[in-house]
């Protein structure tokens, strides 16, 4: 005779509760899909007909490529100063014994915290005068105060699970510091590494408020579909959208493949 | 109060944790399941306590049927391996939290608290927070706690497991004190033998989820039914001999006689290692045989012996030591090395 | 031989070589972050007048927007909190197959852009939406339901754009209660749902009051989604703060709106981590 497994309502509502928020949150992504293969040139849903058109009117309009183009650069760029920056930047505040360390390490969370409006108005006020808006690496320099604090965070989580003595092991054998760094330290942190430079990237991708502020005529990506949503809805931007969520999902899939989880612990510190 | 269990089966996927045990606990027995870890011991506590449901079989609790009854109507007390306290709770609120849940008025709680940490010796403690105390006194709390209701049953999950040894031989002592004094039918969980056989009255071995053998500590120690647990019990020296008409032909020994009626053909004899007497000691010993010297190991009140046999296998022995004994042989040394056949146990094939 | 002197000297060394490490970060944390935001703030008492605070927090039609401000924020944060418990304890409880799942499910969306999905929002809630276009064709309304440039809109845009900062922390906590405790007080005699109130839940506490400050701070400084869901009805500090310097240009104003929001947000988020200390058993 074989024993029933127990069932239980609490389990049951529990998972259909968590069911629907999930549906809740996929269902602004999921929606975009078949708009952006609309063959209505308008809003319509369902969609009467299928078509490419869409993506065919982003690859051929110079304004999107443009905006495309300068978002990558400026994310990238963003990545390299955030992770050149917030990587040794993680060593200081996890290693420091120094009294005031406690209070750098807020100042380098404090941009999380203080509402981007503020911040852009007031790189707004100082980048006009430096003639720095309308630049995109103007507007990357801002999105690395942005990028910092996910650095400093998932590479800080990292660092403290990560054994000193291994490094006063290395320096025993003979091999001087920046080898040991090299060597021994940062072939260890990879996961909380990749998972940063891919925050870095993304958060400065999809970034708008700063953008809006400082990059003036020469438009980002998401300025542009800001733009073009306050004129007029067209499923351009659905296309976009959609592959916007693509490259995010490829991102995630890359990250969890080889970031082991110190995704999930960035924002759950 | 006394406890069944009957042909219990538990597949996780295509491994079987439990391949049909049979065990019964007598009325106020402490009973210890020993085994290595993977042997199906904390999936047969998890299926006596009620966190695991058997794919097969029952478990009867004072002859009732509770294989289906969640953990809260079983009425078990048990001692988690990291103790399970609740950290947001003081020592007494831990204490009092399983006669809350069974509605006592307040007065009684108050009075049945009192007295079980007054039992642990922990009377002042209970206004501390868990973390505040140190790793005996934590045990002793989950202790308190598992038994304040009066359970019919005390489930301990290898609860000495954390602790350092001097500390570890004090509680267990006092575990024992405690379970005799309340007569509690008790199943405690362990890894390590010298514990089950400091506080059992009986110990079930268990390997790859079944139970290999079950009896008193000397008994198993003595006369073990397996290989298995004559390996895992104790130290041994496990010879094979061929038998015939009576007498075993033992590689390095010679013959051994054998009381008693067994098959002829190739047999495993057990010899534990202060069954072994050495050098002049061994003069009058019935079996004899010659031994090399590989390795001497110092204890104390005892030294052990490595000792290759003549045209036979590695033994072996440990010899008592007083403080006037000459110091034991050295490696290399060649001496005789004999036994008495009443000191063998046959293994019984299997 | 090593002397106490020598220790201290090495140590020293150490300590200069970390803080050389982090100098470059915090030189641009300086520069670009914490020199800008001063002096914005600064220029709220410019000509040594509050006159520009007083209009902020006097003024009824602003303080209006503060109190708008904060009630949004409120209500998006217990919003929150409600859809995120399940969805954490759910988490914390599924298998390796089901986390992973979940995790992407809340991953995916937090971080694709918050234009993308405002923008989703307006395809699924507009008049001519995904939404009530169904409701009609199935003939369950006559006339479109306001859903869109409403506080409904703007409380369904911001509540799906918060909702991974709340649930992350929950679950993290639930993750570090041991599941030992509530096989534990099953044992002794507690049904799940008490085992559940008495236990698990006062141990994941740190995590509601991490969530809430996190998702109440960020509601508070929300700009684009009330700026496109809201359609100019939900007016949020932000957007004020924004018009002043664009339409008005009247910075030392804009100035004084950005000092009470970031006080407003400071004040919050600290009187929030205070209570969080105090549930801080769960890790211990």
């Amino acid at each position: 005779m074989r024993h029933p497994r127990r069932f239980s309502v609490g389990n049951f509502l529990l998972a259909s509760s968590a069911g629907l928020v999930f549906l809740f949150l996929m269902l602004p992504l999921l929606v975009v899909f078949p708009i952006s293969v609309s063959s209505a040139s308008y809003l319509q849903f369902p969609p009467p007909g299928f078509s490419w058109q869409w993506y065919q009117r982003y690859l051929d309009d110079p304004g999107w490529i443009d905006a495309t183009i300068r978002s990558v650069q400026a994310a990238t760029l963003c990545t390299v100063l955030a992770m050149g920056l917030g990587v040794p930047l993680s060593f200081f505040l996890v290693r420091s014994r120094l009294a005031g360390v406690r209070v750098l390490d807020r100042l380098a969370a404090a941009p999380i915290i203080v509402p981007t409006i503020i911040l852009s108005i007031a790189l707004y006020g100082v980048f006009s005068r430096l003639q720095l808006i309308g630049e995109w690496y103007g507007v990357a320099i801002a999105h690395t105060v942005l990028a910092l604090p996910f650095v400093v965070i998932l590479v800080g989580a990292g660092l403290r699970t990560f054994d000193e003595a291994q490094e006063q092991a290395a320096a025993g054998l003979g091999a001087a510091w920046p080898r040991i760094i090299w060597r021994v330290t940062l072939p260890q942190l990879r996961p909380s590494l990749i998972s940063a430079a891919f925050l870095a990237f993304i958060s400065s991708f999809d970034e708008l408020v700063l953008a809006m502020f400082l990059s003036g005529a020469s438009m980002t990506l998401p300025k542009k579909m800001f733009d073009n949503i306050m004129m007029e809805i067209d499923p351009t931007i659905a296309a976009v959208s959609v592959l916007q969520i693509l490259l995010v999902g490829l991102c995630l899939g890359l990250t969890s493949l080889f970031g082991r989880g110190a995704l999930t612990t960035t924002i759950t510190r | 109060m006394q406890l069944s269990v009957k042909g219990v089966v538990r597949r996780f996927g295509p491994v079987a944790a439990l391949g049909g045990v049979d065990l019964d606990v007598a009325e106020g027995e402490f009973l210890t399941i020993l085994g290595p870890s993977g042997s199906g011991k904390t999936t047969l506590l998890k299926t006596v306590a009620g966190f695991e449901i058997p794919d097969e079989g029952a478990v009867l609790l004072g002859g009732e049927d509770v294989t289906l009854s969640p953990p809260r109507r079983r009425d078990m007390g048990m001692v988690f391996q990291n103790y399970a306290l609740f950290p947001h709770m003081t020592v007494a609120q831990n204490v009092a939290f399983p006669l809350e849940m069974r509605r006592r008025p307040r007065e009684e709680i108050t009075r049945r608290v009192e007295e079980a940490l007054r039992l642990v010796e922990l009377q002042a403690f209970g206004e501390r927070l868990p973390r505040q105390l140190s790793g005996g006194q934590q045990q002793r709390v989950a202790l308190a706690r598992a038994v304040v209701f009066g359970p019919r049953l005390l489930l301990l999950d290898e609860p000495f497991g954390a602790l350092d040894r001097k500390l570890r031989e004090a509680l267990q002592l006092e575990v024992r004190r405690l379970q005799r004094r309340l007569r509690l039918t008790t199943l405690f969980i362990t890894h390590d033998q010298e514990e089950a056989l400091i506080m059992s009255d009986r110990i079930a071995v268990m390997e790859r989820g079944r139970i290999e053998q079950v009896g008193p500590p000397a008994e198993l120690y003595a006369r073990p039914a397996t290989r298995f647990v004559a390996d895992f019990l104790g130290e041994s020296n496990l010879l094979e001999g061929s038998l015939l008409d009576g007498v075993a032909q033992v590689p390095g020994f010679g013959g051994v006689p054998l009381a008693g009626a067994h098959p002829p053909g190739t047999v495993t004899l057990l010899l534990r290692p202060e069954a072994l007497r050495l050098a002049t000691e061994a003069e009058a010993a019935p079996c004899q045989g010659l031994g090399r010297v590989v390795e001497t190991i110092f204890l104390g009140l005892s030294a052990k012996l490595r000792l290759q046999m003549d045209g036979g296998a590695e033994v072996l022995a440990r010899i008592p030591l007083r403080p006037s004994s000459p110091p034991p042989a050295s490696e290399g040394a060649t001496m005789l090395v004999g036994f008495s056949p009443e000191d063998v146990h046959v293994v019984p094939r299997g | 031989m090593s002397s106490p002197g020598d220790s201290r000297r090495t140590l020293a060394r150490r300590e200069l070589g970390l803080f050389l490490l982090g100098l470059p970060a915090l030189l641009m944390l300086g520069v670009v972050f914490a020199w800008p935001v001063l002096r914005l703030l600064s220029l709220s008492v410019e000509g040594g007048t509050l006159e520009h605070f007083e209009k902020a927090t006097l003024d009824g039609l602003y303080v209006t927007v503060l109190a708008d401000s904060l009630k949004i924020a409120a209500m998006v944060t217990g919003i929150c909190l409600l859809l995120a418990y399940p969805v954490a304890v759910w988490l914390s409880r599924a298998g390796r197959v089901g986390a992973a799942l979940g995790l992407f499910a809340l991953l995916l969306p937090f971080w694709t852009s918050v234009l993308v999905r405002t923008y989703a929002w307006l395809v699924l809630l507009g008049r001519n939406g995904v939404i009530n276009r169904s409701l009609r064709d199935w003939g369950w309304i006559d006339a479109p339901l306001p859903l869109l440039h409403n506080m409904g809109g703007v409380l369904i845009g911001m509540v799906q754009v918060l909702l991974p900062y709340m649930v992350l922390p929950i679950y993290a906590a639930l993750l570090r209660v041991d599941p030992d405790l509530s096989r534990a007080a099953e044992g002794l005699g507690a049904p799940a749902w008490r085992s559940f109130l008495r236990i698990t839940f006062p141990l994941s506490l740190s995590g509601v009051s991490a969530g809430c400050a996190l998702v109440f701070v960020l509601s508070l400084g929300f700009f684009i989604t009330p700026a496109l869901l809201g359609g100019g009805r939900v007016i949020m500090i932000s957007m004020l703060i924004e018009q002043q310097v664009r339409e008005f240009l009247d910075w030392p104003f804009a100035a004084a709106l950005s000092t009470v929001l970031l006080a407003a947000t400071l004040v919050i988020y600290a009187l929030i981590g205070r209570l969080t200390r105090g549930g801080r058993h769960a890790t211990s």
